[in-house]
């Protein structure tokens, strides 16, 4: 434990003596007593005694050599007397001179203008390679599908498995609560209005058409496609990727195309699953309200017909390519590090979302249009 | 180095397994303060997985390593928290945090472990820095610098709590022959003016006979150290077949 005192010479000189062990923990203690001492006297003449100084570490030679630097501001000098020589020389070793510091912001009026062209570049150029991106994907798509012999048909199925039939559960659970939450909501509505049966039409109509879909691709936006941004991201990190293109082998055709294929098919079956637990978790309300289940299965074939469930099927083929093009393409992008890893499943995930959501309204419009 | 110097690391009775596999059996050594001490061996004999079992990250099956005394595998909470404090590690690839600048990797040590104002702990990063020739890269992101940078600055930060033992895990790999020397000799400057013990994993035979004191060689087959002692004397005056071959095949390529 090191200690210090303090001792006021003549005008304009400070001692200094410092005793005991001056490691981490004590210069820890000692540092901010020690300036605000030398800020109060501004000594012309600083005097370190140093010679009851037992121990030094690199936390007690900093402390020595901001002392120096501190009267070299104030244009004062130091003395430091009696140090023991190893620890002298210790200060020639670590002293950093004139610290390095990290670049200043530029001003104001000259960081607008640079940061707006910055974004303005950067917004192209993520336009650029998405729009080459999605027209390569979109060719070799439409190419494999037409030379199936290219595929790798492995991967697809391993990715299949991991996306889609790993993904039975949670889409199944999602699906049955969903059902019995809207079977709950809706009939204390319908109740006022005698119209309770109707719960069975709401459901199934709102599952086929909306939420069935959205729900499965939410959920492989958040489950699927982060998983393929980070594990591409990861290769890209780990120069696998630079690896498959020196070899020859496109990354797109090798890493892009089995897993749009995989997402594109296992989405409308997951959705079908999701459906089907919805209308389950939908019958087991009624029911308990005192409805026979012929009744109800009688009302849901009334009040919906295949348009509705293919329909909304339909949709889950566009969400799929989505998901799966999007989180490609984030791993693709991904920077440096581990950080950036995180950044690009992040991005795939949000993107993906968003690029469902638009994507359910234009399907809103047309079929509109279209009188589905 | 003090040949009669204390040991300050004692590896007793060593075995390594995973699952059924035993990568390292009855392993026993003494490292000596101030020394800078090699393990050695060809590629999968454990080198690494001994250095992990050193620092705690690897549990063996049965044996102790006592660093200053103090059993590492059997502690927890606080007290390996204080071993952990005097020891400094350089992984393989600098192990550097990406999203950090170098002075913020190592001044996060500072902060975890000491009270020190910011102002203390951004002049020690930088004194360490300085020791490591890296005084004007401070405020660069990793992925800023060149590999043998990386691996002077993740020097730099398993120096930040001056610490008396540093473990280097294969700190020439990657790098070329000038870069790689040039670590050597930092090695050997730290280890004179700091007193700094070295352990270091190399299979790189320069590196080996320019800055080792002693070395402990492992063998895949046996799983054992088959050598141990001055690598000179290891070379020219070792009976066994495998240590021979080991420096002769090296050399017979340096040679070429």
């Amino acid at each position: 434990m090191a200690s210090v005192n303090y001792q006021k010479l003549e005008k304009g000189k400070l001692k200094l003596t410092i005793t005991g062990r001056l490691d981490m923990e004590s210069t820890a203690r000692l540092w901010p007593q020690v300036f605000k001492k030398i800020k109060e006297a501004k000594p012309k003449v600083l005097i370190l005694d140093a010679n009851g100084i037992e121990y030094c570490d690199g936390a007690g030679i900093g402390l020595l050599l901001k002392l120096k630097k501190k009267q070299e501001e104030i244009k004062g000098s130091i003395q430091i007397e009696n140090l023991k020589p190893e620890f002298n020389q210790l200060i020639t070793l670590f002293d950093p001179g004139q610290l390095s510091k990290p670049a200043k912001n530029t001003p104001f009026y000259q960081r607008v203008p640079e940061q707006i062209g910055k974004a303005v570049m950067d917004f192209l150029q993520a336009a650029h390679s998405q729009i080459s991106f999605i027209g390569e994907v979109f060719v070799k798509f439409i190419y494999t599908l037409f030379h199936l012999g290219t595929l790798r048909w492995k991967d697809t199925f391993l990715i299949a498995e991991k996306s889609g039939a790993n993904a039975v559960g949670i889409a199944s659970l999602l699906g049955f609560l969903i059902g019995v939450i809207l079977a709950f909501q809706s009939a204390v509505s319908m109740r006022k209005f005698g119209a309770e049966i109707y719960v069975a039409d709401l459901v199934v109509i709102v599952l086929f058409r909306e939420l069935g879909p959205l729900l499965t691709a939410f959920i492989l936006a958040a489950r699927t496609g982060s998983a393929f941004a980070a594990e591409i991201g990861t290769m890209k990190i780990n120069e696998e990727i630079d690896a498959l293109t020196t070899m020859g082998l496109e990354p797109v055709r090798f890493l892009v195309i089995p897993r749009m294929l995989a997402a594109v098919f296992i989405t409308p079956l997951l959705t079908v699953f999701n459906n089907l637990f919805g209308i389950i978790g939908c019958v087991l309300v009624m029911v308990s309200m005192g409805f026979a289940p012929i009744t109800l299965l009688n009302e849901i074939k009334g009040a919906t017909d295949l348009t509705d469930l293919f329909g909304g099927l339909v949709k889950t083929f566009v969400f799929g390519y989505l998901i799966a093009g999007i989180g490609c393409f984030c791993g693709l992008q991904t920077g440096k590090g581990a950080s950036s890893v995180g950044d690009s499943a992040t991005r795939a995930v949000v993107a993906g979302i968003i690029a469902i959501v638009v994507a359910d309204g234009v399907f809103a419009v047309v079929y509109y249009f279209l009188g589905i | 180095m003090d040949v009669n110097a204390k040991p300050i690391i004692q590896v007793k009775d060593v075995t390594i397994a995973y699952d059924d596999f035993v990568v390292l059996k009855d392993i026993s050594f003494e490292v000596r303060q101030g020394e800078i001490f090699v393990i050695l061996g060809g590629s999968g004999c454990g080198k690494s997985t001994l250095l992990k079992n050193m620092i705690s990250l690897v549990r063996p099956v049965t044996g102790q390593v006592l660093i200053n005394g103090r059993d590492i595998i059997n502690a927890h909470g606080p007290e390996l928290r204080e071993i952990l404090s005097g020891i400094g590690v350089m992984y393989q690839n600098g192990a550097l945090f990406g999203s950090m600048n170098i002075v913020e990797n190592i001044c996060l040590v500072l902060e975890e472990f000491t009270n020190l104002p910011g102002e203390a702990m951004e002049l020690i990063a930088n004194m360490r820095l300085k020791v490591v020739g890296l005084e004007d890269s401070g405020y660069k992101m990793p992925s800023e610098l060149s590999g043998g940078m990386r691996k002077r600055a993740a020097i730099a930060r398993a120096m930040a709590l001056d610490p008396k033992i540093i473990f280097l895990d294969e700190p020439g790999a990657g790098l070329d022959p000038v870069t790689s020397a040039q670590l050597d000799e930092l090695i050997l400057n730290l280890s004179r003016s700091l007193k700094i013990t070295f352990v270091i994993v190399t299979h790189e035979l320069p590196s080996i006979f320019s800055i080792s004191d002693r070395v402990i060689m492992l063998d895949k087959e046996t799983k054992t150290i088959i050598a141990s002692g001055k690598p000179k004397e290891l070379r020219d005056k070792s009976t066994n077949p495998r240590v021979r071959q080991f420096f002769n095949r090296q050399a017979g390529t340096n040679n070429r």
